[in-house]
C-alpha cells in the first residue's frame, strides 16, 4: 500500500485469477449469458460494461455463486478460481464467498452497529481469536475502506445511520474484512453522488494492490478511470475484452464502438 | 441496433379556448366530487364501526360490571358445640362428620336472632324466609371455617355471608317488589327485610374477589359462582398453545420460506395451510376428540387437550403471518449476509429472523388471542363440564379437568337464573381485559424489536 509507484505503473501480474470457459447462464428458458470465455487477472481492476440486461451483473454473480439463491438460474460451462472449478459438486458456495467478496449496487449495511457490520464476517469465519484481534481487524478494514476517520468515534452507532456514500464504503470495508482474494462490485457507485463516487473509485484503485477487483458499471468514464481491463457485454455475449485504453481508443468491434460513442445502449 | 432516431417534434395541439385556473373544468369537478363521495363513505364506515364498538362496550360494561360487586350479610353466629362437636373432644375427624347440612340451622337461627334484634315488624315475614335470604353457600363457608379453626367451637364469631342472588339482584335493580310478588324464589317481605338490614348496616355491597377466584357454582347459587377455574384453564391452554404453536409454526415457516425447494409439493402444502386457516374451529374440535381423546386416550376436559386442539387451530395463522414477515425482510440484507460468506442458516438466524421478529410476535399473539376466545372446539372435548376443583400446578395440572373462559360464558348464558346472565357479562369483561393485555404485550414487544433498515 505504501509503494504507490506500483499502482501508477499500471503493472499487471498476468496471474489468471478467474477463468471462464464457454459459460452459459439460463434463467428458466431464457439464456442470459450465451457462452463466454474470459480471464480475469490478479491485482487488476476489470470493468464489465454494456447496456442494461446484457448479462454483466449475471456473470458477476456467477463468480461467487450468488446466482445459487435464484431457483430458476442454471449455469453451464466452466469457471475456475486459481484453477479450481467453482461449480464442482465438492465446492461449498459459502467457502467460495469467503474468498470472493461482493459489494452490491445499493448500500446494504446490516441494521446493526458499524462495528458489528465489519466484525460479522470475521466472526462467522473465526478469523479473530480475541476481542483485541477483532478490534484490530475492524480498524484495519475501516481504514482500508477509507472510512475510519469518519466513524472512529461512533463505532457503536447504527450503520444504517450513515450517509449513502459512507454506507457504501462501510459495505466495501465489510467485504474486505473477511480477507477475500477477489472483490466483486456490482455498480457500487450508482446510488452515490460524484464526491462519494470519487472516494469509492480512489478506494478501488488502492484495493488493486491486494485484490483482484471486478466492477460492473454503467458509467464508461468510471470504467476508463478505474480499470485496467474492460469487458464489453452485449445481449449475453462478451463482445470485446481487452486493455481498457485499447477498448476506449481503438475498439475492434463495431458494436463496442457504437456503445462507447453513445449510439446504442 | 436501435439508433436513436430523432423524430420531428410535433407541436402540441393548441387548446381551443384559453381556460382560467380559477374555473374548474367539468372533468375536475367530477373527479373532486367522486373523491369527496369516497371520503364520505369511508367516514361513514368508520363511524358505524366506532358506534357499534361503543354500544357493545356500554352494554357489556353495564351488564357485567355489577358482577364484580356482591351483597353481603354480616352476622354473628354462635358455633354451638352441641351441634358441631357432640363428643366435645375437638377431634377433626369427628368435626368432619358434621356435613354442611348440620351448619344450616346455626345460620338460620343467627339470622332470625338478627332480625329480632332489629325489632323488625314486617307482616308475613316467616323464619324460613329469613333463612333463605342467605346464600346456600354460607353453610359451606362456615364449615370450612370451623374445620380450620376447631378451637372456635363454642364461641360466637362474626361472619360475612353472601346474600341470596335475588336479594343481591334487588340491590342491583334486577329484582323489584313487583317482580318479587310473582317470583317463587323471593318474596316482597324478604326485600323489605333486606332494606331494613341495609339500613341497620347488616347488609352491605362490596367488591367480590370471589368472582375472579372462586370456582363455578350450581344453578341455585349464582351469587357464589366465580371464574377461578375458567381463568386457570384458559391460562394453561394458552401456555400449551404458546409452547407448541410458536416454535412449530416459526420453524415450519422458516423452512418453507427460506429452505424448501419451490415445487409442486411445497405449492400443495402452501395452499393447504391457507385452507386450514379458514376451516371452522368446530372441525378442529372433532379432530381433537378423535385423535387426542379417542385415540391417544388423553383425559377429557383437560387443558392439555384444549391446548393441543387450539394449537392445531392457531398454527396456520402463525405460519401465514410469520411467512409474510419473513418475506418482508429486504433481500438486500440476505444478499449482504451471503456476500460475506454466511451460510443460509446463519443468514436466517442472524439477520432475517431478528428483522422479522416484530411481525412474527404480532402474528403469534393474534393467533393466541383467537385461541383464547375460541369456544366451539372446547365444547367437543368436554371442557364445557361443571368443574369445581381447581386444576393443579402445571405440568400435572394440565391433565386435570378444567374449563375455559369463553366456555364459562357460554355455560352461564344457558342457565335460567338472570343472575347468571350478569355473571356471563362479567366474564366477557374479564375475557376482553385478557385480550387487551395480550395485545398490549404484542405492542410492547414490537416496539422493543422494531429496527430500521
Amino acid at each position: 500500500m505504501n509503494d504507490m509507484r506500483i499502482l501508477e505503473r499500471d503493472v499487471t501480474t498476468n496471474t489468471i485469477k478467474f477463468a471462464g470457459r464457454d459459460v452459459h447462464v439460463f434463467y428458466g428458458e431464457t439464456e442470459a449469458i450465451k457462452g463466454i470465455d474470459v480471464d480475469i487477472e490478479d491485482n487488476t481492476v476489470t470493468a464489465f460494461i454494456g447496456p442494461s440486461g446484457c448479462g454483466k451483473s449475471t456473470f458477476l454473480r456467477c463468480l461467487n455463486r450468488m446466482n445459487d439463491t435464484i431457483d430458476v438460474c442454471r449455469v453451464t460451462g466452466n469457471i475456475t478460481l486459481d484453477g479450481e472449478d467453482i461449480y464442482d459438486s465438492k465446492v461449498d458456495p459459502v467457502q467460495l464467498r469467503a474468498k470472493v467478496g461482493m459489494v452490491f449496487q445499493k448500500p446494504n449495511p446490516f441494521p446493526k452497529s458499524i462495528y458489528d457490520n465489519i466484525a460479522y464476517g470475521p466472526r462467522i469465519h473465526g478469523l479473530a481469536k480475541t476481542k483485541a484481534d477483532l478490534d484490530e481487524i475492524v480498524e484495519k478494514s475501516l481504514r482500508r475502506g477509507a472510512i475510519w476517520n469518519e466513524v472512529k468515534d461512533r463505532l457503536h452507532a447504527p450503520g444504517t445511520g450513515l450517509s449513502g456514500g459512507q454506507q457504501q464504503r462501510l459495505c466495501i470495508a465489510r467485504a474486505i474484512a473477511t480477507e477475500p482474494e477477489v472483490l466483486l462490485m456490482d455498480e457500487p457507485c450508482s446510488a452515490l453522488d460524484p464526491i462519494a463516487t470519487a472516494q469509492v473509485e480512489e478506494l478501488i484503485d488502492e484495493l488493486r494492490a491486494n485484490y483482484s477487483v471486478v466492477i460492473v458499471t454503467h458509467s464508461m468514464q468510471q470504467a476508463a478511470r478505474v480499470s485496467q481491463k474492460t469487458a464489453f457485454f452485449h445481449l449475453g455475449d462478451l463482445v470485446e475484452f481487452g486493455a481498457t485504453n485499447e477498448i476506449f481508443t481503438n475498439p475492434k468491434d463495431p458494436r463496442t464502438e457504437a456503445y462507447i460513442t453513445g449510439r446504442i445502449g | 441496433m436501435t439508433d436513436a432516431s430523432a423524430s420531428p417534434v410535433s407541436p402540441a395541439a393548441a387548446p381551443s379556448a384559453p381556460s382560467s385556473l380559477y374555473e374548474q373544468s367539468s372533468r375536475t369537478k367530477k373527479r373532486n366530487a367522486s373523491e369527496k363521495r369516497f371520503r364520505a363513505y369511508g367516514l361513514t364506515a368508520i363511524a358505524v364501526g366506532l358506534m357499534s364498538l361503543v354500544v357493545l362496550l356500554i352494554s357489556i360494561l353495564g351488564n357485567g360490571l355489577p358482577s364484580f360487586k356482591q351483597t353481603y350479610i354480616v352476622m354473628d353466629v354462635e358455633l354451638r358445640a352441641d351441634v358441631l362437636d357432640k363428643n366435645g373432644n375437638r377431634d377433626p375427624a369427628d368435626i368432619a362428620k358434621v356435613m354442611t347440612f348440620g351448619y344450616t340451622p346455626l345460620i338460620k337461627q343467627a339470622a332470625q336472632a338478627m332480625v329480632q334484634e332489629m325489632g323488625s315488624d314486617i307482616e308475613g315475614l316467616t323464619d324460613k324466609m329469613i333463612g333463605d335470604m342467605i346464600s346456600k353457600e354460607a353453610a359451606g363457608q362456615l364449615r370450612n371455617y370451623v374445620m380450620k379453626n376447631p378451637d372456635m367451637i363454642g364461641t360466637t364469631q362474626q361472619f360475612k355471608f353472601l346474600a341470596n342472588g335475588r336479594i343481591d339482584g334487588y340491590f342491583k335493580g334486577r329484582v323489584t317488589m313487583e317482580s318479587a310478588a310473582l317470583d317463587g324464589n323471593v318474596t316482597p317481605e324478604q326485600l323489605m327485610a333486606a332494606d331494613e338490614m341495609a339500613a341497620a348496616g347488616y347488609m352491605t355491597t362490596a367488591i367480590n374477589p370471589g368472582f375472579l377466584t372462586a370456582p363455578d357454582a350450581s344453578d341455585q347459587r349464582p351469587e357464589a359462582a366465580g371464574l377461578g377455574v375458567a381463568i386457570l384453564g384458559s391460562v394453561y391452554m394458552m401456555l400449551v398453545v404458546l409452547v407448541l404453536a410458536l416454535p412449530i409454526g416459526v420453524a415450519a415457516s422458516i423452512y418453507l420460506e427460506e429452505f424448501a425447494p419451490k415445487n409442486w409439493v411445497t405449492d400443495v402444502i402452501e395452499v393447504n395451510i391457507s385452507n386450514l386457516a379458514a376451516v371452522p374451529s368446530i372441525v378442529f374440535g372433532i379432530l381433537g376428540l378423535a385423535i387426542f381423546i379417542n385415540f391417544a386416550h388423553l383425559p377429557q376436559s383437560a387443558p392439555v387437550v384444549g391446548g393441543l386442539v387450539l394449537t392445531l387451530m392457531t398454527l396456520p395463522t402463525i405460519i401465514i403471518s410469520t411467512r409474510a414477515s419473513l418475506k418482508s425482510v429486504p433481500p438486500s440484507i440476505k444478499d449482504a449476509a451471503l456476500g460475506v460468506g454466511a451460510s443460509k442458516m446463519q443468514t436466517v438466524f442472524h439477520h432475517v429472523l431478528p428483522l422479522a421478529m416484530p411481525g412474527i410476535l404480532t402474528g403469534a399473539i393474534i393467533g393466541l388471542a383467537q385461541a383464547l376466545g375460541e369456544t366451539a372446539p372446547l365444547l367437543l372435548i368436554g371442557m364445557v363440564a361443571f368443574v369445581r376443583e381447581y386444576p393443579g400446578m402445571p405440568p400435572e395440572g394440565l391433565f386435570d379437568p378444567s374449563t375455559a373462559l369463553p366456555v364459562q360464558v357460554y355455560n352461564w348464558t344457558q342457565r335460567s337464573d338472570p343472575a347468571f346472565f350478569e355473571r356471563a357479562s362479567g366474564a366477557i369483561i374479564v375475557l376482553l381485559v385478557m385480550l387487551v393485555l395480550m395485545n398490549l404485550v404484542a405492542i410492547i414487544l414490537r416496539r422493543r424489536f422494531e429496527r430500521r433498515w
